[in-house]
């Protein structure tokens, strides 16, 4: 008998929950019983409207009608300002102390996209006032100036000044021979200046097979290399750091580069290869009778893979570069071949904290042939056949993502010498951003790294952009 | 005895009301919410604006259209058949210092997602790994999961109560240790199976955070949110998010959603 009542107790209570507009939370939970909201405009108790009858917003736009011109400007101020940490016996003390503005167009005729990218800067620490559009130097730098259109359903083309990139490292470039600019990067400018602009003709094709990207450059797109303008070097010739009294002059090749990538994803994998036709991006041969640096000539073959790993994505990046002409065997002052290496994962650790590391390994080819030719003019530092170097990127956002501190550090056990790039960059609001950080090298002076050590600066930047 | 059959009868009547009040079943009832949240049409494109307050009353705005590709061509529940591989494309205007970059999202039923970056100022494309999808979404009070959709099987759905408005769904996680909440708890619309808040609760059982719908708007025939709030109950911080030009039916071709289209943002969909 009693349970029957217990049996009409039990089916009231659990019919009693789904008819009750708000009701209790099971036992165990939380003492708070959830209400029920209210209905957002536009949902009412009744169906929706019935068919025929237009709702109010959105949905008489039919796609065709939003045909409005395409027109984009957008940009930003920046001042930025540096200085040495150590005195530099061949520089001024303050390594960057410019203000840029940075002005981006774009805009669409037909089926043609026009970009116009420019910045207009004052730098107080260059000694070059004179415009010189492929080195970056003077008052305007051309970033972008290009046209691209579809001629095919198959096919993209780019033509005029552009940024290039591609390959898998992170600030580790085996397979994009695009120009950067190493100036930039030392003195802490903003990362994307690390680009240079190429004046080049890219072409794109896709296909269910694969996909080809074909860049040819007319006229050869050095590096915006050390050259001992801001930024201190180490010369092999005196066996001491030089800088603004001793820059490397070299003449820049007339002629063409040309760079093709063959890629597909298969599955999660991201597979490319690679090949490079043109020369060293900055000038490491040496020519003793004219006392000049030059580029020498290179090619190059390469693949890629990128793919998930575990929590995170890794990378393998292979090159060979072939230095056919001039190599050390005959020619000390000329750069051997080499064969390139990278191994890389990432991973968002935990929320908002990112970590990354890398190995890279330059083997020096004929390497027999090289210390030959070293001990034949008797220089004093010798490279390794094998360069190691391990990178570590820290990156940690914090403020609902509005600060972001970072830490990048390349160093080389083979070489014992290293670099530092601590950053902090907090964005204030969707216009303005703040953001100080350092570039610091250790190691020996013969080293690459350690070469830049009288160059350790810490800057300082505000950004307005609109 | 004829206590006892009353007893009985009025038991059986209760139960069987209750049976007709309760149906759909939970799984029709979350499958149903999970189509009309994240899959209806075969694609579709919207304007978003954030704007992100900060428990200073400080303001920041993202805008950004989002282009969303369904594999499935059915928007079935029957058989699931509305499941399955999914592609958003998220082209940002604003503000300045995300300008043309792009984000998007391989979404797959069974295996991780595949994200990837473009930044259009190093004309570099980053993979992201999606390893922490509780993570906020450009700063904002939605997370990677929230414009993706949550996995329906990473939770276990029961149907809590109901109303005249609303279904109740209560969702624990399957895997505890891999989110902040213990479990949410979801008011969907009884006739358009749109979900209209949700609220979640952290491991002590405390509310901490709610979304909430402000606006539906009949697009097409599809009703679809076109304002929601997510608020964070602890730092009283919130997000709006608004959507407007919301087309549903573009044909939008498969390949949009390759690096070819992140290089070379297909202009004609992102007016």
């Amino acid at each position: 008998m009693p349970r029957f009542y217990l049996f009409v107790l039990l089916s009231l209570s659990l019919c009693l929950q789904h008819v009750v507009a708000s009701p209790p939370l099971p036992s165990g939970l939380s003492p708070s019983v959830p209400v029920a909201p209210a209905l957002p405009s536009g949902l009412f108790k009744a169906p929706p409207l019935p068919a025929g009858i237009e709702p109010t917003q959105n949905s008489n736009h039919s796609f065709n009608s939003l045909k409005e011109p395409f027109f984009d400007l957008s940009g930003f101020w920046d001042i930025r300002s540096g200085f040495r940490t150590q005195g530099d016996s061949h520089q001024q003390q303050k390594s960057i102390n410019e203000a840029r503005l940075h002005l981006a167009f774009q805009t669409e005729l037909d089926t043609f996209t026009f970009t116009l990218n420019t910045d207009v800067i004052y730098d107080e620490t260059s000694s070059q006032r004179a415009i010189n559009l492929d080195k970056g130097q003077g008052w305007i730098d051309l970033r972008q100036a290009n046209v691209a259109w579809s001629p095919f359903s198959f096919m993209d083309i780019k033509i005029g000044r552009q940024i290039l990139t591609w390959g898998t490292g992170d600030l580790i470039f085996i397979n994009d021979l695009f120009p950067k600019d190493w100036q930039a990067f030392f003195t802490g400018r903003d990362l994307e200046y690390l680009k240079a602009p190429s004046d080049a003709i890219k072409g794109s094709f896709f296909t269910d097979y694969a996909n080809l990207d074909i860049v040819y450059t007319p006229r050869f797109d050095a590096d915006r290399s050390i050259t001992g303008e801001k930024l201190s070097y180490y010369s092999p010739l005196t066996n001491s750091l030089q800088g603004e009294h001793q820059l490397i002059k070299a003449d820049r090749p007339h002629s063409d580069e040309l760079a093709l990538r063959l890629y597909k994803n298969i599955g999660v994998n991201e597979l490319a290869l690679y090949t490079y036709h043109g020369y060293w991006k900055s000038p490491m041969a040496y020519q003793p009778s004219t006392n000049k640096n030059r580029y020498p000539v290179m090619r190059s073959l390469g693949a890629s893979l990128r793919r998930p790993l575990w929590k995170g994505i890794s990378n393998v990046e292979l090159g060979y570069y072939d230095a056919y002409k001039h190599a050390a065997k005959d020619n000390p002052f000329s750069p051997n071949s080499e064969v390139r290496l990278l191994l890389g994962y990432e991973q968002e650790l935990i929320k908002n904290l990112t970590l990354s590391f890398q190995y890279y390994l330059e083997w020096m080819q004929d390497y027999k042939h090289y210390k030959a030719s070293m001990l034949s003019i008797d220089a004093t530092h010798q490279r390794h056949e094998f360069r190691h170097v391990l990178t570590n990127r820290i990156s940690v956002l914090t403020h609902q993502q509005n600060i972001n501190w970072s830490l990048f550090t390349f160093y080389s056990p083979s070489d014992s010498d290293a670099y530092i790039r601590p950053n902090i960059h907090y964005k204030i609001n969707d216009h303005w951003a703040i953001e100080t950080g350092g570039n610091i090298f250790i190691g020996k002076q013969y080293r690459f790294f350690g070469q830049f050590k009288k160059n350790n600066n810490l800057y300082a930047a505000i950004r307005y952009g609109f | 005895m004829p206590l006892k059959s009353a007893a009985f009868a009025l038991s059986l009547l209760l139960s069987s009301t209750c049976l007709l009040a309760a149906s759909p079943s939970v799984d029709e009832v979350i499958h149903r919410t999970n189509q009309m949240a994240y899959y209806q049409a075969n694609d579709g494109r919207a304007k978003v604006k954030m704007t992100i307050t900060d428990a200073q009353n400080r303001t920041r705005t993202r805008e950004f259209i989002i282009l969303r590709r369904d594999a499935p061509r059915s928007d079935s529940i029957e058989g699931k058949s509305y499941l399955g591989e999914q592609k958003l494309y998220v082209y940002f205007n604003r503000p300045a210092d995300v300008n043309k970059m792009v984000f998007m999202v391989h979404k797959k039923i069974l295996a991780d997602d595949d994200r990837w970056l473009y930044l259009p100022a190093l004309d570099l494309v980053k993979r992201i790994a999606s390893s922490d999808k509780r993570t906020s979404f450009v700063g904002s009070n939605f997370l990677y999961e929230d414009v993706s959709g949550r996995r329906l099987t990473d939770d276990q759905h029961a149907l809590i109560g109901q109303d005249d408005n609303y279904y109740i769904i209560e969702n624990t996680p399957i895997n505890k240790a891999t989110v902040e909440f213990s479990r949410y708890i979801m008011y969907i619309h009884k006739t358009s199976f749109l979900p209209i808040q949700t609220e979640y609760y952290d491991k002590q059982g405390i509310k901490y955070k709610t979304y909430t719908s402000l606006a539906v708007d009949t697009i097409n025939g599809h009703p679809t949110i076109t304002k929601s709030e997510a608020r964070n109950l602890k730092t009283n911080s919130y997000t709006l998010m608004e959507y407007t030009d919301v087309q549903y039916d573009l044909d939008l071709p498969e390949d949009i959603f390759t690096e070819r289209y992140l290089r070379k943002a297909p202009r004609k969909y992102l007016r």
